[in-house]
Order: structure tokens, then sequence, then C-alpha cells
């Protein structure tokens, strides 16, 4: 028995506590919810339940309010909801939803103590709250205290499991992102002390711009060093990206889904910000070298390790790893690069979650996310292998996916500004990727176990991977057929970077 | 008179590149906490009686005095070894973090901006790369919680060699120096002794490709 019928009275019926909870219930979203799968809820505590509805409701609203105030300043001048913040901030509130709805699924599975989840989606909130802020920041250092913030709130994701492996990885997360956040500080300090030799004091974004031409050239090739250093830790690149692999493996995959897609994106966000500034100056050249170094090695160390990976989730993390080095290229090479970027991004953060969400249900299968202990998905769960199939399909960019379409822009602007040794040393780290990612999947996907006790697997409905779908059918829609408004707000975003 | 603080606080760093026991680290950290409040409170001479409260519960009341309490708690409650067991030795830490100075104080020449104290830029930065060091090369994870804040000591040092036109970034310095060590000491070494015994590096070797 896999599947509940949306909205069946046999369904509803069996659960004679719905009707109750419903009726106190005003959020349409919850009744929604309820409807579409009654048996979630059943011994959910009814507070919780209702806070993070509350919070999707508050989320889509704020992302509502910025649309309708773009380009205003907010707040002293510390928030501004641009062309980029408003692209992310859509991004975001779409993940949000599933993500909200699989950690629902997830606790009705493990049944924790009313304390642990609690914790979990406090610091889901927190987390997606911080997140919306580092995107709408307008200010340097405004910008650095939420990307702080969100180290706290994904450790307590990350800890969430509270044994001696969750521990290791809470650690390593939290001393690295100390680290690279006290590494971004100083760069602050050293942009600071270049304004303040061209006599302005003033730390937000527009000013930063304007100044450019102005400032003293050592102090920002320091500054940037270190702030794009400090942010590769969020962004998932060479030399910081150790601490997101073991996070995004140990946190639940709701949990997973957000570190490897918004919060790799705010990690752009704050360098790009940054870089927008340099390349105003004559440090735009050594900029780019410095991005194609991180870049490259970002591609060829996640190579090397999707080769070896052992565990689906650390697999995925990789990819990810992957694809903000693609991104990079892009936005170093210039030109037509910027714009596929930015869409490489949004697009990679539809695909990567949507792969995480169903994750959480092939665990719930196998009791192990290994891929030596998986197989033969499609037996066991024929939406969620079409997920799979679907976005591996998608993560490797070939068509009909999104991504294909970004992923060709990026060569092109590599092939467009001269940088074909690059380009043909990427190519070939791409194909390994995509026969590592493809000989594990299809593993994972088809391949019969010799020793799996099917009655121990565990149950998983169908109505679980409709959000998958929806994310992955986004993936391929916004790359063939973006929308006039997508496209113009993508256009906006980077319309500061010279051509 | 600022030099001289500053000069002793480089000269507290080669000391904490030879402290061979735990408990003489916490003490050189206390010290640098006090060295830290005498450079404030001279550098920072127009300040605010409520900026110069808040820097001095930062340094006084937290540097010296806090975090070395609970440090010492926390060694004594998990029963740590009290060798800072190196995975180099002494001597050559000595000679690595005297190159440090020398070489930060060199790169400090290239600098030609009458308005930075340039002793300030080599003992900040020094303090950040010995630090990096510390953690680099000790075993102990308590040890890479002390590494870190050498760093912190340093970033704060840095913060006011910019902050006599700019305090707000002092303070947010001073934020991040308590949130830090808070999110650090405060839940994780305290953690890490409950679930682990005796907690050095190897022991956080599971999770890897």
């Amino acid at each position: 028995m896999g599947y509940c019928i949306p909205g069946s009275n046999t369904q509803i019926s069996q659960y004679p506590n719905i009707s109750i909870s419903v009726k106190h219930d005003r959020n349409i979203f919850t009744q929604r919810t309820y409807h579409l799968c009654p048996n979630v809820h059943q011994q959910e505590p009814y507070g919780q339940l209702c806070v993070g509805d509350g919070f999707l409701l508050l989320q889509w609203a704020l992302t509502a309010y910025q649309f309708m105030h773009r380009d205003t300043e907010e707040f002293f001048g510390f928030f501004k909801a641009d062309a980029l913040a408003l692209l992310m901030l859509t991004t975001l509130s779409i993940i949000a939803i599933p993500a909200y709805f699989h950690s629902y699924i997830y606790f009705q599975n493990r049944k924790p103590t009313p304390r642990v989840r609690s914790i979990y989606f406090m610091s889901m909130t927190l987390l997606l709250t911080a997140v919306s802020g580092a995107y709408l920041s307008n200010h340097l250092a405004v910008t650095w205290v939420f990307v702080e913030l969100t180290t706290l709130a994904a450790s307590g994701l990350v800890y969430h499991h509270r044994d001696a492996s969750a521990l290791e990885g809470t650690w390593k997360y939290i001393f690295i992102c100390s680290i690279s956040i006290t590494l971004v500080f100083i760069g602050i300090l050293f942009t600071s002390i270049a304004l303040q030799q061209a006599g302005h004091g003033e730390l937000s974004y527009p000013a930063l711009l304007e100044q450019a031409t102005s400032l003293n050239v050592f102090w920002l090739r320091l500054a940037f060093i270190f702030i794009f250093t400090g942010y590769t830790a969020k962004m998932g690149l060479v030399p910081m990206y150790t601490a997101g692999i073991d996070a995004k493996d140990k946190a639940p995959s709701p949990a997973g889904a957000l570190l490897s897609s918004v919060l790799m994106n705010m990690g752009f966000v704050g360098m790009f910000r940054f870089y927008e500034v340099i390349t105003k100056t004559s440090l735009h050249d050594w900029s780019n070298n410095v991005i194609f170094i991180a870049a490259g090695l970002s591609i060829f160390v996640s190579t090397v390790y999707m080769l070896k990976v052992e565990n689906i989730k650390r697999m995925l993390a990789y990819s990810s790893i992957e694809h903000t080095g693609l991104v990079m290229l892009g936005v170093a090479a210039g030109g037509v690069g910027y714009y596929a970027a930015i869409l490489h991004l949004i697009l990679h953060a539809f695909a990567k979650s949507s792969l995480f969400f169903q994750i959480g249900q092939v665990h719930r299968i196998f009791h192990s996310k290994l891929i030596s202990e998986t197989g033969n998905y499609f037996k066991y769960n024929l939406p969620g292998a079409i997920v799979l199939l679907l976005g591996f399909i998608c993560a490797t960019a070939m068509p009909p996916s999104g991504l294909f379409i970004s992923e060709f822009m990026i060569f092109r602007s590599l092939f467009e500004g001269h940088h074909l040794i690059i380009l043909v040393v990427v190519l070939v780290l791409l194909t390994l990727i995509i026969w590592a990612f493809g000989k594990n999947m299809f593993k994972l996907l088809f391949t019969p176990l010799a020793h799996f006790d099917e009655t121990k697997k565990g149950k998983v409905y169908g109505y679980e991977s409709v959000s998958q779908f929806v994310l992955l059918g986004l993936v391929i829609y916004l790359g063939f057929n973006p929308p006039a408004e997508m496209v113009a707000l993508i256009q906006d975003a980077v319309k500061n970077l010279p051509n | 008179m600022i030099n001289v603080l500053l000069i002793t606080f480089a000269a507290s760093l080669l000391y904490i590149s030879i402290a061979n026991r735990l408990f003489t680290f916490i003490r050189i950290l206390a010290f640098q906490g006090i060295i830290l409040f005498g450079v404030s409170f001279l550098e920072l001479n127009e300040i605010s009686p409520l900026n110069l409260i808040f820097i001095l519960l930062e340094t006084i009341v937290f540097k010296t005095v806090a975090v070395p309490m609970f440090m010492n708690y926390v060694i004594k409650k998990n029963h740590i070894t009290r060798e800072t067991e190196p995975y180099l030795p002494y001597f050559l830490s000595l000679v690595i973090v005297t190159l440090i100075i020398i070489g930060t104080f060199l790169i400090s020449n290239v600098i030609e901006d009458p308005r930075l104290n340039k002793v300030y830029f080599v003992v900040a930065l020094s303090a950040l790369f010995t630090g990096l060091y510390i953690i680099m090369t000790r075993k102990k994870l308590i040890t890479h919680v002390m590494g870190f804040l050498v760093i912190e000591n340093g970033v704060f040092i840095l913060s006011l060699a910019v902050g006599g036109e700019m305090p707000m970034l002092v303070n947010t310095g001073i934020l991040l120096d308590l949130f830090v060590s808070v999110l650090l000491l405060g839940i994780f070494v305290n953690r890490i002794g409950d679930v682990l015994q005796d907690v050095d590096v190897d022991q956080l070797q599971n999770l890897k490709d």
C-alpha cells in the first residue's frame, strides 16, 4: 500500500483527529497539507506545525513585499531588495515549502523528543531568516552579521542526531566557519582602511561601488583575498569547502537540501557583491585569476572525491562543489558568463535540493546512505526512482535539463574569453564526474541488493515525491522557457559588471 | 606606551609558541586580555563612556577572567592531560613564530600609508598567523580553541587600528569575539567532553572519503 489518494474520504475517515485539527486551523497551506497527506501529521504536535506554516506565510509575504519595494533602501540603508536579492529570495521561498514539508515527514517517521524537534525547527527558521537577511543586505558588515548567524543556525541542524559523528561534523563546521567569518571580518577591516584613505566611512555597497576607483589598490587586494577565502566556506569552494561536506552529510536530508542550495547561494551573494566593487578597479583581471584558480581547483577536487565517494549524500555535496566551481568560472570569464552564472545558481538550487529531499526517502527504505548498501530503488519506490533519474539528468546538465543551457553558456563565455586550456580541462573533469555520478546513481536505481531484508524496509508514500517533481519541472521549464521577468531580473543583477 | 604594550603582546606570542602546559597557555591568554585593554584605553581616547564600558567588559571581564576560568573548568572536568602535545618540537615552533613576526614586519614595509600605525599591523598579522600555526600543529581540540582566541586577539588589535574613526567596527569585532567564543567553548568543548573522552584530533577522523 504505497499511495494515499489526496482528499479521498476513506483516507480521512481513518484519521479521526484530522477534522478536529483543521477546524482550529485557518491556514490554507496546512489545510492543503492535511488534505494531501492526512497520515503525516497524526502524532505531530500542533504548535510546531503552525510555526512552520506561519513562517512560510511570512517568508512569502516578505518576498512579495520586497518585490513591491524593489530597489528602495530600508532600515537606515542597511537593506535593499535589488535584482540579485529578489531572485535568490524567491528561490529560497520556493525551496522552503518542501523543506518544511519533508521535515514533518521526517519527524513523523523518527519520533524524536519534543525538545529535539523544537530545536530543529527553530534552527531551520533561523537559518532561512538569516539567509534572507544576507540576500537583502545592502551593507558589507550587515551581510557579515547574517552570515555569522547562519553558522549558528546550521550547527543546530547538523548536530541534530546528537551522536559522536554528528558532533564531529558540527565541531568541524563551526570551527571552520568561525575562522572563515573572522577572515571576512579582517577583509572588511582592510576595506575600511582603504575607505578611510579615500576620505569616506560608509561601508554600504552603493557607496563602495561609487568610491571604487579612488580606493587604495593594496588594501583592496588584501580585502578581496580575505573576503573571498572567508566566503568560500559557505559557498563550497576550495580552500574552505571541507566543512560544508560534513555538514550536508550529517544534517537530516531536508536540512541538507537547504545547506546545499540556499546557503551556498548566500555565500555567492556575499562574494559577488564585493566582486562587483573589485571589477571597477584595476584589480579586475587579478581577481579573475584568483577566481579561476579557486574554481578550477574546486572542480578538480570534486572530481577526485566523486570517483571514490561511498556515501550518496556526500556525493551530492561534492556535486554541489562542482557546480559552484562552474558558476565561478562563468563569473570570472565574463560576458555571457555573468548571466549564465546567476541562472546556473538558481537552477542548481532547485535540482540539488530535490535530490536531497529524495535521499531522505532512500534512507528510510534502506536504513543506509552508503552506495554499497542501497540498490534496486525502482522496485521499492517508483515515483522516487523517477525523481532520482530525472534529478541525475538535471544535475549532470544533460538536456532537457535547464542546467544544460546555463552550463553551455558558461562554456561559451570561456571560449569567447580565450580560456581554452581551462575549458578543455574542465570538460574532461566534467566527463569524469558524469561517469562517477551515473555509476553510483544507476547502482542505486537498478542493481539488486544481495543481502537486503525486504521485511525491514521502511514505508514510503508516492505523494512525498510530488514536490521534487515540481522542483525538477522548474529546472527544465526555467531553462528552456525563462519568463521575461526572470531574464530581466538576471540582467539587472549583473548590470554593474563590465562586459 | 602603546608601542610598548603592543611589543609585549608580540613577545607573548613567542611565549605561546613554547608553552608546554595548557595552564601556561591560559595564563598568557589572560595576560593578552589585559594588554588589549591597555591598548584600547590609550588608543580610543575620544571614546564615549558607554563604549568604554563595553570594551572593558570584553577585554577584562571576558578575555581575562571568564574565558580562562571556563577553560580551567573544562580541562579539569574532562580530565584533559596538561601537555599541549605539539606535532613539532618547541624549538622549531619558536623559530617559526619568529619567522612569522619577521615576515609580517617585512610586509609592513611595503605599505605607504601615513594614517596606519605599522606596529598595529605587524602585531595583528603576527597574531593571526601564529594562531593559525598553533591550530595546525597542536593535537588537542582545546588548543585549537586557544589558537582561535589568539587569532581573535589579533583581529581585535587590527580593528583598533581602524577603530579610531570607526568605533562601530570595533564593537562588531567584539561581538564576533563573544559570539564565536561562546559558541565554540560554551556549547562544544563542553559537549565534546561528554561524548568523547580525552579529546584530540585523532578522534575526529570518522567523517572522510
